[in-house]
């Protein structure tokens, strides 16, 4: 007993520093900037994230000898609202483990990468600081016990995105992107906040802990759940780039591509996933909103992959498949399959991690190149890069054996039998990992095979501090599906008259045609994209290849809709009407300045003139007016006497 | 003797009142300024000697006789200021010798 009690307080402890690391280390580089070596820096950052996932192993370990077990730490009350403290508090239960392993130990890989690929900019230590940060606001949002605390951290992580994507804010095109993601996400955000307010008048309470148990307890009504509900998605589609938010992804891959590794493909993205797993509690009482969540998923995934098998940006192919395979997280999340979500969170941030960071390693090998149509025959230049990028690909497309098989098997067996997804849902899910097979396979026989179409000399990777990290994301994307992750107790089987498993049974042939899928995509690949030898290989310019290049119109269709009217507004209110009241006021006053000041010339005879006619006004008025009549009369009477 | 209505003494002391109230205001040099201030003050007197001798009573005179002591005493300061002022300044321009800004 003494030393479970122990065990505890020191579990406490490690958790109660675990996000802090980075943000002390966040603080020096700051203060420092400049005057830091780049070796003092790289230690600096990628060691305090060292901590972190060092911190995060040691609780995994602790956690793996006492199952189901919860750590929580109270650091400080943060505010009070109304009856109720918002306290600075962590919660430990396993969705965050999974969660604070990911971020910090994908963190700590894309952190020694980025310390060798951003090694010559100029701004190296503010880099690393923008990236520490991140990671402190990406833990404090997946630790958080209450939800304000997760808004904090959701905002944070928000803010670095913002400043990372336009890290080279010198190119305006950069600057823009970073605009776009900002205020894109931001009306998700909105959404979410609404939702926050709708859930505290609720339910009196932002601790997700009491949340699921009153949602468990039916305090909840239907009704209202069902627009919380609404109101969180819209949040999370915001934040991981789905339908109708999903605009901006695309264009963050204007940052540095470890930013677009670690936070557009690896933790940040998924931050919507996790927002839905931790109100599972709450979306499992709404199957109807559970069901948009699955429609949103399938289209995103459908029509992202779609958009991806246009793409001639080596980047925004794989942002294109970020925004799918979310796509597909989030259909887990609709039909029920939590734990299959979560998992392939896990797994997509190795191996989505590993082909950004390899697509870097391209990019800088070839002086900045990022159209695939200039690349080509990289296979026999750059062999040990090529085949980690094969590892990626074969793990994005579900290849049997690596870990996107596990977990992307493990949420098509859970989708057909669903009942808030379905058999059309798989279905859609099957079409949507053929598209991911054909674009991948189009991307890695254009990237490697054929002939070298670029211009410039390819420099050999070498360096260990970049090639290190890859290897070891390449184990993971591998073997990352051995990680037995079973969610299934934190996600407690829902209430029976909601249940969410009907009696659709499986059919014998599900499965091999999931496995099979991929496959077929490879052979389609093949026959439409491999280069042959003695032909030109050249994007299409059809006007559906431009379309979908665009990701299909829905950039096109916003600035229609939102962006033009608004400026036709503001254009319409240039002169702004609030301050044609407010200049008018000053105005008037300005204009009785003049007139009282040329009264006070300074010249004494005016001054007398004034008093003089200033007299026979007032005599005037004592005269003719009814109130001069009582004084009149005493003089009258005086006279008299 | 022919009975001059009050009124009409009245009139006189408005009318000598208002031109040597303009005569101020209208005059630059200080000199004719305070001439014309010393007309107003005689039309006050007019008005009070009128008054007194309409209702019979000595006050009018008395105050006329203590409105023309002001008067004697005014002048007196006044011409010694006007005097140092001419040395001073070399000028009676009453806008000239201003100093307040305004």
């Amino acid at each position: 007993m003494q030393a479970t009690i122990e065990a505890t307080m020191n579990q406490m402890q490690v958790l109660a520093y675990l996000p802090f690391y980075p943000l002390l280390s966040f603080i020096l580089l700051v203060l420092f900037a400049k005057r830091l070596s780049w070796l003092t820096a790289s230690i600096l950052s990628v060691g305090a994230v060292l901590l972190s996932a060092l911190s995060s192993a040691y609780l995994l370990q602790v956690a793996m000898l006492t199952p189901n077990s919860v750590v929580d730490v109270h650091l400080w009350q943060w505010f009070k609202l109304g009856d109720m403290a918002v306290n600075f508090a962590f919660r430990l239960d396993s969705l965050s483990m999974v969660m604070s392993l990911v971020v910090s130990g994908v963190g700590l890989l894309i952190h020694a990468y980025a310390a060798a690929y951003m090694k010559d900019d100029e701004n190296f230590s503010r880099f690393m600081a923008y990236m520490n940060l991140f990671i402190v606001a990406m833990l404090l949002l997946v630790l958080a016990d209450n939800l304000v605390l997760l808004y904090l951290g959701w905002e944070g992580v928000g803010l670095c995105s913002f400043l990372l994507i336009g890290f080279w804010y010198q190119d305006n095109d950069n600057a823009m992107a970073a605009k776009k993601a900002f205020i894109v996400t931001r009306v998700g955000d909105t959404f979410l906040a609404i939702g926050l307010f709708l859930l505290f008048r609720e339910t009196g309470s932002l601790a997700i802990n009491d949340i699921t148990a009153l949602a468990g307890s039916g305090e909840i009504a239907n009704e209202m759940a069902f627009w919380i509900c609404l109101l969180l998605v819209g949040g999370a589609v915001g934040k991981s780039a789905q339908l109708p938010l999903q605009t901006w992804l695309p264009d963050a891959m204007a940052g540095p591509t470890p930013v677009s590794a670690l936070i557009h493909a690896a933790t940040m993205v998924t931050a919507g996933v996790y927002l839905i797993a931790r109100m599972q509690g709450v979306f499992v009482l709404t199957p109807e909103v559970m069901t948009i969540v699955s429609w949103i998923g399938a289209l995103t995934l459908l029509l992202a992959g779609i958009a991806a098998l246009a793409q001639s940006d080596i980047k925004r192919v794989l942002a294109y498949s970020t925004m799918s395979q979310i796509g597909y997280m989030m259909l887990a999340l609709g039909a029920g399959a939590f734990s299959a979500g979560v998992m392939h969170l896990m797994t997509h941030a190795f191996f989505k991690a590993l082909l950004f960071l390899t697509a870097g390693s391209i990019i800088l090998a070839l002086h900045h190149q990022q159209n695939i149509f200039k690349m080509g025959g990289l296979f026999k230049k750059l062999p040990l890069v090529s085949i980690l990028f094969f590892i990626g690909i074969a793990a994005l497309i579900a290849f049997p054996g690596t870990s996107g098989f596990v977990s992307k098997e493990a949420i098509l067996a859970e989708l057909y039998s669903s009942n808030t997804a379905g058999p059309v849902f798989w279905w859609l899910a099957i079409i949507g990992a053929l598209i991911t097979s054909i674009y991948s396979f189009r991307l890695l026989f254009i990237t490697f095979f054929g002939d070298y179409r670029g211009d410039v000399k390819v420099h050999p990777v070498t360096d260990k501090l970049q090639l290190l990290p890859l290897v070891i994301l390449a184990l993971l994307a591998l073997a990352g599906g051995l990680i037995g992750l079973n969610l299934t107790a934190l996600f407690p089987a829902p209430p029976t008259e909601l249940n969410l498993v009907t009696g659709h049974s499986d059919p014998a042939w599900l499965h091999n045609v999931a496995i099979a899928t991929p496959f077929v995509g490879i052979v389609i690949a093949y026959l439409l994209y491999f280069p042959k030898t003695g032909q030109a290989v050249v994007g299409s310019d059809s006007s559906l290849t431009k379309f979908a290049h665009g990701g299909l119109g829905f950039d096109r269709l916003y600035e229609w809709l939102l962006v033009k009217p608004f400026v036709f507004i503001a254009k319409v209110n240039r002169r702004d009407v609030i301050e044609q009241l407010v200049t008018g006021i000053s105005w008037n006053v300005q204009a009785w300045h003049e007139v009282l000041r040329a009264s006070q010339n300074g010249q004494l005879r005016w001054y007398g003139a004034v008093i003089g006619v200033g007299v026979v006004m007032l005599l005037a008025i004592l005269i003719f007016s009814g109130t001069s009549e009582p004084s009149l009369q005493v003089m009258n009477g005086g006279a008299q006497g | 003797m022919s009975h001059i209505p009050l009124s009409h003494a009245f009139i006189l002391a408005g009318i000598l009142f208002v031109i040597g109230f303009i005569g101020v205001i209208a005059r630059r040099n200080t000199l004719f300024m305070l001439m014309s201030l010393e007309v107003m003050l005689n039309s006050v007197g007019i008005a009070f000697i009128a008054a007194g001798s309409a209702w019979q009573e000595a006050d009018g005179q008395i105050m006329f006789i203590l409105i023309l002591t002001l008067a004697a005493a005014e002048v007196a300061v006044g011409l010694a200021l006007l005097i140092r002022l001419q040395q001073q300044r070399q000028s009676l321009d009453i806008d000239e010798l201003s100093d307040m800004r305004g």
